[in-house]
């Protein structure tokens, strides 16, 4: 059916996304801490693993350009808005904070996992407000 | 928006799944705009009204 198909097609994606991620991150980590890795093979070490998350973030786009469900797409649509809604304002007002000397410094990728965050509460949400919460 | 969905399913005997695997769309769009959580585009309602045999007006009410 084609409702299932661009559905499949996130899962693989975001399958092979998080298996760059982790395996990335898993040997960075050793190659810097076991092998004491230096130069500029820090780079792609570095790069990888940041790839792997935009690799879910294209996997989420993608599902919404392929979903062929209006309801459904509607529905991811909104958790990608709570997702982005709530990354963007937690990274503006931490800024300030930070900026201010108030809190302590936090690395720019948790800005991903805040948006991540943000997409399940919008799965929630959508699932308390219209009953349904999509495929993913 | 209110419709007459579940009506004409009912007459027809067909499932949310029946009028969904009809339609090409999710049983959970069938039952978003069935429930009048969801208003379908346009292009998805005549989708609905060819289905029925109906014209839009004989299932989407106005409010």
């Amino acid at each position: 059916m084609a409702v299932a198909r661009p559905a499949r097609r996130y899962a693989i994606r975001l399958g092979v996304s998080m298996a760059l991620y982790v395996v990335s991150m898993i040997a960075g980590v050793y190659l810097v801490r076991q092998q004491h890795v230096t130069g500029p093979i820090l780079w792609p070490l570095a790069l990888l693993p940041g790839l792997g998350i935009v690799g879910a973030f294209y996997a989420i786009g993608m599902l919404i350009l392929e979903t062929t469900d209006e309801f459904l797409r509607m529905l991811i649509v909104r958790q990608v808005i709570y997702a982005s809604g709530l990354a963007m304002a937690a990274a503006s007002i931490w800024g300030f904070l930070e900026n201010f000397e108030l809190v302590a410094h936090i690395p720019a990728f948790y800005w991903a996992v805040a948006w991540f965050a943000g997409f399940g509460i919008g799965g929630f949400v959508n699932r308390l407000t219209l009953g349904a919460s999509g495929r993913c | 928006m209110k419709n007459r969905l579940k009506v004409l399913r009912a007459e027809r005997d067909w499932s949310q799944q029946d009028l969904a695997h009809r339609l090409d769309v999710s049983r959970q769009s069938v039952n978003a705009i069935e429930t009048g959580k969801y208003d379908p585009s346009l292009p998805l309602a005549f989708r609905i009204a060819d289905v029925f045999g109906l014209a839009i007006e004989a299932i989407f009410l106005r409010d």
